[in-house]
């Protein structure tokens, strides 16, 4: 039977979403547990939020000083030797876990499966390739552990709340390297929803035509309480942050509403957002590839048709 | 030191990608090849800091077919000074690539590999955190800034949560993002340069490393499209519209 050791992924002694997502995915698989891992400095508060995610069977801790920031080289030894003993290994397929999950993989000597986007059966599963343009289906040995990276956006969180799992201390006896220092963690600092659990994004493209004019885009996504994206135009062009990038080299994400304003639609920004539950498209070109998949799409100049909205919502 | 720059060959990212109705694959036959674009950028990173003085030589490794040459003489006209082509028929797996790798790593002994975060086809993005791992040395993964001082590499790193700033001793591997530099042209003189620079040509089964594919892929299929919507004619039109979906 299946057991599944998901990795817990977190920030400032907090859990993100992206972890009870991967524990979706672990349901899917219908194994007879699934456990969490959680590895920090002051693992307490983290562990205990995951505890309450419905599905989880037993939370496990690694409290360490190394651990007090996410660095791949020395995590990766770590969840390795907690792994024995699992038929899975499952971590989100954010920047973290792409970091760290391949270098689990070679150190137990397996394949990993990335961006995992649905279960079929305990080993089969489905993931995108080529930007999304092709769905593949692979088969894992079933004779190795299966380390796989879930896709945030094709997975919803697993509810909390009801459960309460067991939190247990492990004591991992392995040798951690220290040839890799954390130095500092810029953050774009921020009050609006977080653009990958948000379930409103409003993003600029190179149509907003400047960084002033971006406040335009800020201003109507507080006006709906939306997060702010970007394409990896108005990106390249200094208007925004790279952290607010969408598409297949930024973040992929999935929202209820995603309002794309001046953006033409280039395949890679598509790929970001095609799982999007309602996808509105403002754009002065009427021939932009971004109506082709747009459920509502509305021709014009966006700086005289976001006051409108705004207006319209008074 | 040496620099390695693992330098992929994929269907050119422009190319809109078709799937075979039988599933067997994507269709191939006569579409544009292309360098991996992230590994462009990590030739190119490679170049700056050859001319930085911070490294002597660049090799290009490329693994695949025999008319990979090609390819890897593209390399060398941007400025790599050898190549190094492991030859196979055998599409080759992430681990596996990583492996090879680590042959090549034991040989040449550089002081840093560079590979691109990911290959714009099978969108894997596990080679260089695997060689990292296999190698037990650092790896700096997503670089949008490099510099090399001190037997260390200071790395920005491009992080969900914003840009992380890492330093790892060398040897080390980084892979690169997007934003870490802007690869330059091929120029015609640069080109017929290019011919007279060597390629050294390794069988794959000589070097001793064992192909473990544990994944099968056994079907491939197109994405489900999303219908195509309406066009609203104003402003009042499109609230009403995400209100009665309760959007808005």
């Amino acid at each position: 039977m299946s057991k599944i050791l998901v990795i817990a992924e977190h920030l400032g002694g907090k859990l993100n979403s992206a972890t009870a997502r991967a524990v979706s995915a672990a349901i899917a698989i219908k194994g007879e547990a699934i456990d969490v891992l959680v590895l920090s400095d002051a693992p307490d508060a983290i562990a205990a939020e995951a505890a309450q995610i419905d599905g989880v069977s037993r939370v496990f801790t690694v409290a360490r000083p190394e651990n007090a920031h996410p660095l791949a080289a020395v995590l990766a030894p770590q969840v390795a030797k907690a792994a024995a003993g699992y038929s899975h290994v499952f971590v989100p397929s954010t920047t973290f876990g792409k970091d760290v999950a391949p270098r689990v993989a070679a150190l137990l000597g397996v394949a990993q499966v990335s961006d995992v986007m649905s279960v079929e059966a305990a080993h089969t599963f489905k993931r995108p390739i080529y930007a999304g343009n092709a769905i593949i289906t692979v088969e894992a040995d079933a004779a190795h552990t299966v380390v796989a990276t879930i896709r945030s956006a094709s997975w919803p969180a697993a509810a909390t709340g009801t459960s309460s799992a067991p939190v247990e201390a492990l004591a991992l006896d392995v040798a951690l390297p220290t040839h890799t220092r954390f130095i500092e963690l810029k953050q774009g600092s921020s009050d609006r929803p977080d653009l990958q659990s948000a379930s409103k994004v409003v993003s600029g493209g190179r149509g907003v035509g400047s960084k002033e004019n971006f406040d335009i885009i800020f201003k109507f996504a507080d006006r709906i309480g939306a997060a702010v994206g970007a394409s990896r135009a108005a990106v390249d062009a200094g208007y925004v942050p790279s952290d607010l990038q969408v598409g297949q080299t930024g973040k992929i994400i999935a929202p209820e509403l995603y309002m794309a304003i001046g953006i033409s639609g280039a395949i890679q920004h598509l790929t970001g957002i095609k799982d999007a539950g309602t996808i509105v498209a403002i754009n002065k070109d009427a021939e932009a590839p971004i109506f082709e998949i747009a459920d509502f799409g509305l021709v014009g100049d966006l700086f005289k048709l976001l006051p409108e909205i705004a207006q319209e919502l008074t | 030191m040496k620099i390695l720059v693992g330098y992929k060959r994929v269907v050119d990212y422009n190319v809109r990608i078709q799937v075979k109705p039988d599933g067997s694959g994507v269709v191939t036959d006569g579409v544009k090849l292309s360098a991996n674009p992230f590994d462009d950028i990590a030739l190119e990173e490679a170049l700056r800091l050859r001319e930085k003085g911070v490294a002597d030589e660049v090799i290009v490794v490329g693994i695949g077919p025999a008319d990979l040459t090609a390819h890897l003489r593209n390399g060398l006209a941007m400025g790599a000074n050898r190549a190094i082509h492991v030859t196979t028929d055998d599409a080759v797996q992430p681990l596996t690539a990583a492996r090879v790798f680590l042959k090549l790593v034991e040989k040449e002994q550089p002081g840093l590999v560079i590979l691109g975060k990911q290959a714009i086809d099978d969108d894997a993005n596990q080679t260089g955190q695997m060689l990292a791992a296999l190698w037990d040395r650092p790896q700096a993964t997503f670089a949008s800034q490099v510099e090399i001082a001190d037997g260390k590499a200071t790395v920005t790193r491009e992080v969900d949560a914003g840009l992380e700033v890492i330093e790892a001793e060398l040897p080390a591997v980084i892979t690169t993002d997007l934003r870490l530099n802007e690869p330059r042209f091929i120029k015609l003189p640069d080109i017929m340069k290019a011919k007279s620079k060597p390629i050294d040509t390794i069988e794959f089964g000589s070097l001793g490393v064992e192909a473990h594919d544990h994944l099968k892929t056994t079907h491939h299929a197109a994405p489900a499209k999303r219908s195509k919507g309406v066009m609203m004619k104003d402003a009042a039109e499109l609230v009403a519209a995400l209100k009665q979906k309760g959007l808005l």
